[in-house]
């Protein structure tokens, strides 16, 4: 099996320690994986914007990097849902869907894909907070979500137990989104803001010390606000957790 | 009530004041924070959501209510649906059952039409909002009508139903209290369900004490309550004749349904001899059984309660009096022929989408500045005035939570993007994000210049990625930290740790 790391612009520039923990936790596996060196972005910025034939040529440069691959992982949900859901604004060619059905987000690749049943070197004995992106609670569906009538379940939640000594701090409104919303954060500033703060206080009120997420990019937002506010919270990705991190 | 209902669900909020007990417990400041006013309009140009956003969350008590209490009744919302077993399928039974009278809206229009005119109703046909003005306001003059009494309905608003009368001297009073509060106060509603949601008791109290001349430092609810029923109910009484609006129109018994929690419909349709309701074609359903898969879906999405208390049929005039109803398009054919578009028409207007929806509850109905606020007013409202409404697709995070508390399972979010795509096809895209987007689309599209961009060690403010910070103002860091910058990507690490590893595993 050949994988194709796709590690996010915004993981490539802030938080390159999560595309490390990425890539050594499939190598645990025995997984074979590859970062093709040219790769940029999934093309969401324009996407969410509307701007899809801007999106085009970025969409083209990332079918290029990884349509030799079996499986394209990522550390981050919402590029999986542009890629798998939204990649349209270029010819959908064999390569293009291959591409398309092929990425995985991190958390569904271990969870369904290796089927990983356990993580013997992990242990992170701190309160946690869970934190689903939108796209990867509810286009992904990486979890039940409270809106719907359905049976509970939670991918990260089950490879979070079992790591050792983890605890899980519950959220009064463990859905709602954080405000990220991609551009969203830049165009709409104050209500993403507001959402933003508004999330760290729960995640605050929770007793939570840390706060992970399959997604960097809520987690970045979330960072901001907390900081901003004062608030002692630490954000860490769940591929560091489950590659062993220990704090 | 619910919670007699479902005992066997835990109330989390058991702490919570019910809505009675709440509505008299004095308010936590002494000092009243004025109510913050909706979307400033200048005409045919594009509304600011997010100015009348922000006025709105800097007054923090009254946004902090407001998120409460929407939030409450998604809660509540929930609660409900975990009593019914068989929800997504009633869900998708609802959605089925509009699909299948759309695609065959002209056959049932013309059946209701038939067993309508059967029972004694005269049906009328609107195209647009001032038909159904124009012919609401030739029944009244030929009746010598001054005073009409109106439930609250959305339909009339797209009409401007209320200022056209006034032109016209026929003087118009709302029955339901929060429409009245909003009529007195000369505002929009700004939630399809709780059109005051937005003001807090004191806002009430300091309308009434100017419109109605109650006591301006009593804002209890009960008082406020009582207030209005006292100057409201001799109005009532001697209104010449009656408006309401319609949920559903069944087509099979030529009859029509109107929900209400206070009753107000019942009065407007009775107390006068003449009732006229205004409808939207889309509101059609095929027969009765029909209709109860929709009673079960309205008040528990829209409110958390199992049922509207009043849940009245219209069948035809009573002995001696007139019942009309106008059947108004406004758009919606054309809606019905919008590939991406139509099932918005869906809708039966619950308001669960603005309920859950994250930025409705920070921002205020009246933000939006257009009849339908929140999520389900992102994809109608363009469909009015696409260049008008063409920025409030922005508003919303795209997270989908709409979709999935939607009854009738419209595809909220999924038509958010397609709007934007839609809009930026049509060169309705603010300058700045177009500039914006087509600088990252250049950037993003090639490695070289990418990682040329990337401002590694420079000052902070230029340590976000170009498409982040094209923007006169570094709008992230207003309220945010900016993320520190490692000492180098994880390019950089790779090329400098792994890439020659890769290239012995290709030899």
């Amino acid at each position: 099996m050949k994988v194709g790391l796709f590690v996010p612009c915004y993981v490539d520039m802030f938080h390159p320690e999560t595309g490390i923990a990425t890539l050594e936790l499939l190598e645990r596996f025995g997984v074979s994986v590859e970062y093709p060196v040219d790769q940029t972005c999934c093309g969401q910025p324009m996407t969410n914007t509307g701007c899809e034939r801007e999106a085009a040529r970025t969409e083209e440069l990332f079918v290029r990097n990884f349509e030799k691959y079996d499986y394209i992982v990522t550390p981050s949900g919402s590029c999986t849902n542009q890629v798998r859901n939204n990649m349209t604004a270029i010819e959908q060619s064999d390569a293009v869907k291959h591409v398309r059905s092929r990425t995985y987000e991190l958390v569904e690749f271990l969870h369904d894909v290796l089927k990983v049943d356990a993580f013997p070197w992990a242990e992170f004995p701190h309160r946690v907070a869970l934190h689903n992106n939108c796209n990867t609670l509810r286009n992904l569906r990486i979890a039940s979500m409270t809106e719907r009538r359905e049976e509970p379940f939670s991918k990260p939640k089950a490879l979070l137990k079992m790591v050792k000594g983890i605890e899980f701090a519950d959220l009064t409104r463990p859905d709602e989104c954080c405000g990220f919303g991609g551009t969203f954060s830049v165009f709409e500033e104050g209500v993403s803001a507001k959402m933003g703060q508004d999330k760290v206080t729960d995640q605050l009120k929770s007793g939570a010390e840390y706060v992970t997420s399959s997604d960097s990019s809520c987690m970045m937002h979330q960072e901001g606000c907390a900081r901003r506010m004062g608030a002692n919270l630490k954000y860490i990705h769940i591929a560091q957790i489950l590659n062993g991190a220990r704090a | 009530m619910t919670a007699e209902l479902h005992e066997e669900l835990t109330d989390p909020h058991a702490d919570q004041l019910d809505h009675g007990a709440a509505s008299s417990r004095p308010l936590k400041s002494r000092i009243s924070e004025p109510q913050p006013r909706g979307a400033k309009i200048h005409g045919n140009r594009p509304v600011d959501q997010s100015e009348a956003a922000n006025r709105f969350m800097a007054a923090t008590e009254h946004e902090a209510m407001h998120d409460a209490r929407l939030w409450d009744l998604r809660q509540k919302r929930d609660k409900e649906m975990h009593g019914i077993e068989e929800w997504e399928e009633l869900r998708n039974l609802a959605s089925g059952i509009k699909e299948h009278t759309l695609s065959k809206l002209d056959y049932y229009l013309e059946l209701f039409e038939k067993n309508a005119t059967a029972n004694g109703i005269k049906v009328h046909w609107a195209k647009d909002g001032a038909e159904n003005n124009a012919i609401v306001l030739e029944i009244l003059r030929s009746r010598g009508v001054e005073r009409l009494i109106k439930s609250k309905s959305m339909l009339t608003e797209e009409c401007g139903f209320r200022e056209f009368m006034a032109e016209n001297n026929v003087e118009v009073i709302e029955t339901d209290l929060g429409e009245r509060i909003q009529q007195l106060d000369d505002e929009a509603p700004s939630h399809v369900v709780v059109p005051a949601v937005h003001k807090l008791r004191t806002d009430v109290a300091s309308v009434f004490a100017k419109t109605i001349g109650s006591d301006p430092d009593n804002a209890d609810a009960h008082y406020l309550t009582e207030c209005q029923r006292e100057a409201t109910r001799p109005l009532i009484l001697s209104a010449q004749a009656g408006m309401t609006g319609g949920n559903f129109v069944v087509a099979e018994t030529g009859t029509f349904v109107v929900c209400t929690n206070e009753g107000n419909a019942d009065l407007s349709a009775n107390t006068p001899p003449l009732h006229i309701a205004s409808i939207g074609i889309e509101k059609l359903i095929p027969g009765l059984d029909d209709l109860a898969v929709f009673i079960r879906l309205l008040s528990r999405s829209a409110l958390g309660s199992p049922i509207t208390q009043y849940t009245s049929h219209f069948r035809g005039p009573r002995k001696g009096s007139e019942m009309h109803v106008v059947l108004v398009d406004n758009g919606r054919s054309a809606r019905l022929g919008m590939e991406k578009f139509w099932p918005g028409l869906k809708c039966i207007r619950c308001g669960a989408c603005m309920n859950t929806c994250p930025v409705f509850r920070r921002s205020g109905g009246l933000s939006y500045g257009a009849t339908y606020a929140g999520p389900i007013g992102l994809i109608i409202d363009p469909t009015f005035n696409v260049h008008k409404y063409r920025n409030l697709p922005y508003s919303s995070t795209m997270n989908g939570s709409c979709t999935n508390v939607c009854p009738v399972k419209i595809n909220i979010h999924e038509q958010i993007a397609d709007w934007r795509r839609t809009l930026a096809g049509e060169g309705e895209i603010s300058p700045v994000k177009k500039v914006m987007m087509k600088a990252a689309g250049e950037v993003l599209a090639s490695p070289v210049v990418y990682r040329a961009s990337l401002p590694l060690g420079r000052s902070a403010l230029r340590h976000l990625p170009h498409f982040m910070l094209y923007n006169k103002l570094n709008t992230w860091g207003r309220k945010r930290d900016i993320p520190e910058t490692p000492k180098q990507t994880f390019n950089e690490w790779y090329r400098k740790n792994r890439k020659q590893q890769d290239e012995g595993k290709k030899s």
